[in-house]
């Protein structure tokens, strides 16, 4: 009894660590879908220039952690900008066909740029002493690093969602999300919104590549590897939804890390199971609007 | 003939244009002017079947598909098993991976087909990686993650043996890709083939006129799943190996990539996009083996930029 209680509580404490660098990365994919109609298969380049940013800046500069992490995030941030305003733009509301060519060719030009910058091998992240040692809760002691990466990452959701519902920015992303050409005719500059939309999400994914570099290991094919669990996040939480895709981590994220627990050799089968069900009982995704 | 205008264009589309001959003198040219480049040569012909394969569900149905591996790596596997178990027979073991794909396309076909965008993207890509993950798991069959060994080819009609060269895989896929071509032509063009691009073009219109759009799109579905079991098959054939790269993601984003460069929903997309990557690939991969990743991506992304609708939409642009 005391063993099936123990693995349930490391699933369900392993399964959310993984929920949150998921949600962080995939939410800004699922507005940028919902509200430009841009389908950014590139999208997880932004995590792996943070993961590489992190690990760089504390292996090389000696950074200390947290400020390494923010500056991951802001430099995304600031160099999505010029991606957006120069490349994507003109995509928006086009062909779906061009902009898979468009994205899927970023990625792989990303593939080579990190190889030749950060080369092949996998870039480990060596957490601050103050997360390497277990927590001890009392009745039983959980991985620090995990712990943090649950806390953390429960703040910025709250801090997210807060300011999605209730500053005037987060009106005009769900206004824009909603119905674009009423949030244009009201007076919403849609132009500056999207780019703002874009580098916050993006900035997210780079402090989620940047988090979860423990569990999502940063190497050059990085964006590749993760593609499909994006993308799932997104499907199954619901295009352009900002809860959907976290409810959608939590479940990917726990029952991926169940099926590694229970049962390895099925690989990532049983997460594909789970997608199937969802999206044939629900087309639109858990939040998606019929 | 006198000239019709559209109409008269529109009524003759199906007869054989002179351009049209272009690919297949070009194919025929290719094998006495580069003998040495025909194993190259057979998997470039595999590969436009399967594009091809892929233009009938994405240019005509309107079906945005990331699981067309499923079916190549469906064809593949059969003959391979077929091969490794001691019926090595080519044109039977053809014949039996487009079977049984164009039956796992039926089946699954059934189920995921009432979605539309996104969801059956995301539907066709998790169909794709189950049976991947199937295969895998199923190693005391397949191979798993070391691939089918022992796979026994025998010679076409008891007579043509594939040879090192590649000169009768060569012939053999180019005749099967003309069969198969002739035919996704003839079926284009056919009142079936202009109620898909209804279908593509405006859904609700077709279900308002009563057309019975889910078993159309059912049809073609299974009709692209054979032609992609096909051209999984003669590839497995001619390299003499399966392996669970026939399934994965890579293989149905890139010829997706392919199509998309050559151009969607024209039938002949798959013949300038898939050389053209696929000799790009093979010339960067050559002088710069490391980051020749980097030139193929930046070449689609010039494209995109200047040449949206593929190479074909480029010319279209210029004739107007």
């Amino acid at each position: 009894m005391g063993e099936i209680f123990s693995a349930a509580v490391n699933i369900a404490f392993n399964g959310l660590a993984y929920a949150m660098v998921l949600y962080l990365i995939s939410v800004g994919l699922s507005v940028t879908m919902g509200m430009m109609g841009f389908v950014n298969l590139a999208h997880g380049v932004f995590a792996m220039a943070g993961g590489y940013i992190v690990t760089s800046l504390m292996k090389n500069q000696g950074v200390p952690f947290p400020l390494a992490l923010i500056g991951a995030a802001l430099a995304v941030a600031a160099a999505s900008i010029p991606v957006e305003r120069l490349l994507y733009r003109r995509f928006y509301g086009g062909d779906d066909l061009d902009q898979v060519l468009l994205t899927i060719g970023l990625v792989f030009m990303s593939v080579a740029g990190a190889t030749y910058v950060w080369g092949p091998l996998q870039q480990p992240l060596q957490p601050p002493a103050w997360l390497s040692a277990p927590f001890d809760f009392g009745f039983r002691s959980f991985p620090a690093y995990r712990s943090f990466l649950i806390v953390s990452g429960a703040a910025l959701v709250t801090a997210l969602w807060l300011a999605v519902e209730r500053t005037r920015f987060g009106a005009k992303v769900r206004a824009a999300v909603d119905n674009l050409r009423m949030a244009q005719s009201v007076g919403i500059d849609t132009s500056r919104l999207f780019t703002a939309t874009f580098a916050l999400g993006s900035g997210l994914a780079g402090l989620g590549g940047a988090l979860g570099a423990d569990l999502l290991p940063v190497n050059p094919n990085y964006a590749l590897q993760n593609l499909v669990f994006f993308l799932i996040v997104v499907a199954v939480g619901g295009l352009g939804s900002i809860r959907g895709p976290f409810f959608a981590a939590v479940l990917i994220g726990l029952t991926d890390t169940a099926s590694k627990y229970l049962a390895p050799e099925f690989g990532a089968f049983f997460i594909y199971v789970l997608t199937l069900a969802v999206l044939l009982w629900r087309p639109r995704g858990l939040f998606g609007r019929a | 003939m006198a000239d019709l205008g559209a109409v008269g264009a529109f009524a003759q589309r199906h007869r054989h244009h002179p351009l049209e001959a272009l690919p297949w003198l070009i194919a025929v040219a290719a094998y006495f002017v580069f003998p040495s480049y025909l194993p190259l040569g057979a998997q470039i012909l595999a590969t436009i079947l399967f594009a091809l394969s892929a233009d009938l569900v994405l240019g005509y149905a309107g079906i945005v598909t990331l699981g067309q591996a499923a079916f190549f790596g469906a064809g593949a596997y059969t003959a391979g098993l077929l091969a490794a178990h001691g019926w090595g027979e080519p044109i039977t073991g053809l014949l039996a991976g487009a079977a049984v794909a164009a039956v796992i396309g039926a089946l699954s076909g059934i189920v995921i087909l009432r979605t539309t965008g996104l969801t059956l993207l995301m539907l066709t890509l998790v169909v794709a990686s189950m049976l991947y993950e199937a295969v895998n798991r199923a190693s005391w069959l397949t191979g798993g993650d070391d691939g089918l060994q022992g796979m026994q080819v025998w010679p076409i009609f008891g007579w043509f043996r594939f040879d090192l060269f590649g000169q009768t895989a060569y012939c053999y896929c180019l005749i099967v890709l003309f069969l198969c071509w002739l035919a996704a032509r003839r079926m284009v063009h056919s009142p079936f083939g202009r109620s898909l691009v209804g279908i593509r073009e405006n859904i609700r219109r077709m279900h308002a006129i009563g057309a019975p759009v889910a078993r159309r799109r059912l049809v073609v579905y299974t009709i692209s799943a054979a032609l992609a079991g096909a051209s999984g098959v003669l590839v497995a054939q001619t390299t003499g190996f399966v392996g669970l790269t026939f399934l994965g993601l890579d293989r149905s984003g890139t010829v997706l990539i392919m199509l998309i460069i050559g151009g969607v929903g024209r039938l002949y997309g798959a013949f300038i996009g898939v050389p053209l990557y696929m000799i790009a690939q093979d010339r960067f991969s050559t002088i710069d083996p490391v980051y020749w990743y980097f030139w193929i991506g930046l070449l689609m992304v010039l494209l995109v930029v200047f040449a949206r609708g593929g190479v074909l939409g480029l010319f279209e642009r210029f004739r107007r």
